[in-house]
């Protein structure tokens, strides 16, 4: 491991790769769980407590794939080809949800249409994003830096876990901010569905994480071999103490603690898939230092994003602070 | 080879479509997202809060388009990798960077003070929200600087070095980001936007003036707007005429194909109207007039013009598309440009708010930035072909290893998608501009309160923003 500018690309990719599925995961999750609220003002409160910060989330998105593209350019070039279907899919799914926060409130006769395009896009889009992310750690064939694999690669049962395990994760990430943001019946919804989806999601990540070593022996070997076997000890006690900390919160209505708690579990999840990777940019055969443009790219970017990154963060904590607490329910959209 | 070809074609229809569904709307956001920020300035300024009440209608006009150019560009960060793998890896040294500074001196910029522009006048203050409305404008710019340059570069390319794996590396940035064509563009565009912007809203208040004359709103709208047109439809002609000089140095091949040109001459003819014919290499039936073509090009009425068959046939642009989609633009241009000379004519009889053809013109030619501005686009985009890196990379040789069936099927799924959605959303906005402006937006249509809180509304929006007959 040594601190060179890909390294620190890397970890910088990581970052807005980690902060777009906590930050978008929970507006994506409180779409996912449209359908189950009662009644229409519920969906109304529900849809207002993400308006005012979903664009900024799913920003991270286009920096995750953006960043890509001007960092690790063979990277972006054969893993998008490989994804094809399902990042096509999450598209549209995007496309369908993000018009739906404006369409929604612009008729009345055609609202349940909105509900419907934010709910199936919102639930498209993260079963796509876990396709794609499964796919990711199945690994991807590149031959002279193209991608050598089929259309249809990316489809095994492995993948469909994976997809599933993330629409239980947003959808917990999104019950768990509901609960933090809302009152009354609405937040009532939210806390009966949240150990649900709390133990969907562990199963899920169980499950995944015992198939996972076996898919490449790389992995086999950072999990099982000393020292970094210690890993294995650490990061399911702690998957186990956040499980415990959303159970609290939910019982001693703590209402922010569920929705910590599961961003600690996203944390932990994605830290894990982290050290599986390590040094691969794309499984099994391309490393961070292959895929990387020329230093004089990676140079010139970082020296914006050194400076740009404490701003944008800054800013984007403000906007949340502006719509911190519960969300009221009079103060409707305008 | 057949079926590889087809992918290609199918590759490049399904960019030309998405790019061709986004810039309509960046088109329309960008000068709007000024035009927000002096209406509120203005407010602020002079207490007037007619400023306000005009603010707040294109404000909520302006989520709505907004909300579409963001999931529609979102589509586009993705099309460079999952259409376009080998033109990502090999210029991703080079243009990734440029887009990454989009996204974090831009995109982040732009949504993460839209959430306060949009909801949080109530919760900061005036001054602050004001603040956020400026950055969310300053933001559209900062994005239209970068894309600009990225485009630019793929026209005319400059200081770059190419390394072992065949990409384009970067060797001065200064040189990179400032590329010979992107000064031109960037003013070319940017001015393109706020025209736009300008005949929409003027188109909007001109039709709400023919209906009630006395509106306030109105009466803002359609003569800020007319001063627009005036003043920057001709800057427009002027920075248009310049970005063709730009061109004809750097890209001779496009502007051949823009004017017809197929023979060099010298005193070359300027075409007015005829048939490009690609095959035959000649424009037929062409309505000419003598040497102002290389009076227009060279600025002397004997200056040699090169025509298209200077050029292999593998490397021309096809005139055939370049030719109308460039007069189609002029010709929207002059319009543009005579409106504004027609407003002036009426204020200076004083008759600006009566003149009702001028009102009329001014509606029906509403929508002719975007014409304008697509036009623009396919001028200059299908005259760069066949590269996509001017005279460096094929577009054939740009392609991901694509099969053609799954991007036919992706191309059909995002044409019915952007049909419905797109349709659905520009339905909205008709609706909403269809609305007074001195009555408003907000109190009628939008939602607005969670039920049970509030009595549920007992009027039917759908039915109160109908247009007024």
């Amino acid at each position: 491991m040594e601190l060179d500018l890909p390294f620190i690309w890397a970890g910088l990719i990581a970052f807005a790769v980690l902060a777009y599925v906590v930050l978008d995961g929970f507006d994506l999750g409180v779409g996912i769980l449209f359908p189950l609220m009662k009644s229409e003002g519920d969906r109304d409160l529900a849809m207002n407590s993400v308006a005012p910060v979903w664009d900024g989330n799913e920003t991270w998105l286009v920096l995750g794939g953006g960043g890509l593209y001007a960092v690790f350019p063979l990277a972006y070039a054969t893993i998008l080809p490989a994804l094809y279907a399902p990042l096509i899919a999450m598209l549209i799914g995007l496309i369908f949800r993000g018009v739906s926060f404006e369409f929604r409130w612009r008729t009345r006769r055609g609202k349940f249409l909105w509900d419907w395009g934010f709910a199936g896009g919102s639930l498209l889009a993260a079963f796509a994003q876990g396709i794609a992310l499964g796919a990711l750690v199945q690994g991807i064939e590149v031959v002279d830096r193209a991608y050598a694999g089929g259309w249809w690669d990316w489809l095994t049962p492995f993948t469909l876990l994976t997809g599933l395990a993330l629409v239980a994760g947003y959808g917990l990430l999104g019950a768990t901010w509901l609960v933090m943001k809302t009152e009354g019946a609405l937040q009532d919804r939210a806390r009966s569905l949240s150990p649900v989806l709390a133990v969907s999601t562990l199963i899920a990540i169980a499950v995944v994480s015992l198939v996972t070593p076996f898919l490449n022996p790389v992995y086999l070997e950072r999990w099982f071999a000393w020292p970094t076997a210690v890993f294995s000890l650490i990061v399911p006690a702690l998957v186990l103490a956040c499980a415990w900390l959303i159970y609290r919160g939910l019982a001693t209505q703590r209402d922010a603690l569920p929705f910590l708690a599961s961003l600690g579990l996203f944390v932990l999840c994605y830290t894990g898939i982290g050290i599986s990777f390590y040094p691969y940019m794309v499984p099994p055969g391309v490393t961070i230092w292959q895929a990387a443009a020329p230093d004089a790219s990676l140079g010139f970017l970082l020296a914006g994003a050194a400076f740009l990154i404490p701003i944008i963060l800054g800013y984007t904590a403000y906007a949340y602070w502006v719509f911190r607490g519960k969300v009221d329910p009079s103060e409707g959209y305008h | 080879m057949f079926a590889y070809f087809d992918a290609v074609l199918l590759a490049r229809i399904q960019f030309a479509f998405t790019v061709s569904a986004h810039i309509i709307f960046p088109a329309f956001t960008i000068g709007l997202a000024s035009y927000l920020a002096v209406l509120e300035g203005l407010w602020l300024w002079t207490k007037d809060k007619r400023y306000i009440e005009v603010f707040h209608y294109w404000k909520t006009i302006f989520a709505v388009a907004f909300g579409m150019g963001v999931v529609s560009g979102i589509v586009m960060s993705y099309q460079f990798g999952t259409n376009w793998s080998v033109f990502a890896d090999k210029t991703g040294p080079i243009l990734g960077p440029l887009m990454g500074y989009e996204v974090l001196s831009a995109f982040f910029l732009e949504a993460g003070f839209l959430g306060v522009m949009l909801f949080g006048l109530n919760r900061v203050g005036p001054r602050l929200h004001f603040f956020s409305t400026l950055m969310v404008a300053a933001g559209t710019l900062f994005s239209a600087f970068w894309i600009l340059s990225v485009n630019s570069w793929m026209q005319t390319p400059a200081g770059f070095a190419v390394n072992a794996a065949g990409q384009f590396v970067p060797d001065d940035w200064w040189a990179i980001v400032f590329n010979p064509s992107f000064p031109y563009r960037l003013v070319h565009m940017v001015l393109a936007a706020y025209l736009t912007t300008a005949l929409v809203v003027g188109g909007v208040g001109a039709w709400h003036l023919l209906r009630a004359p006395r509106d306030e709103g109105a009466r803002i709208m359609f003569s800020m707007a007319m001063w627009m047109a005036l003043i920057v439809a001709p800057l427009q002609v002027v920075a248009g005429d310049l970005h063709g000089l730009n061109t004809l140095e750097h890209q001779p091949a496009k502007v051949a194909a823009m004017e017809g040109h197929y023979e060099t001459q010298k005193g070359a003819p300027l075409i007015l109207f005829g048939l490009p014919d690609d095959d035959a290499a000649e424009t037929r039936y062409a309505v000419e007039i003598p040497n102002l073509g290389s009076l227009i090009l060279t600025h002397d009425w004997e200056g040699e013009v090169q025509g298209l068959k200077a050029w292999p046939r593998d490397e021309r642009p096809p005139a055939e598309i370049v030719f109308w989609s460039f007069r189609l633009m002029v010709g929207l241009g002059l319009a543009m440009v005579g409106l504004g000379l027609w407003s002036a004519w009426a204020r200076l009889r004083g008759v600006f708010y009566q003149a009702r053809w001028l009102q009329r013109a001014a509606v029906l030619l509403a929508p002719s930035g975007f014409l304008a501005v697509l036009a623009g686009w396919v001028t200059t985009e299908v005259g760069r072909q066949p590269w996509t890196v001017q005279g460096l990379l094929r577009t054939a040789e740009s392609v991901s290893p694509l099969d053609a069936a799954a991007v036919g099927a992706s191309l059909v799924a995002f044409i019915l998608v952007y049909f419905a959605v797109f349709g659905a959303g520009t339905f909205y906005i008709l609706r909403l501009m269809a609305k007074r402006p001195d009555i408003g937006i907000d109190e009628d249509i939008g939602p607005v309160r969670a039920a049970g809180i509030t009595p549920a509304p007992a009027i039917d929006p759908d039915r109160l923003i109908r247009p007024a007959r």
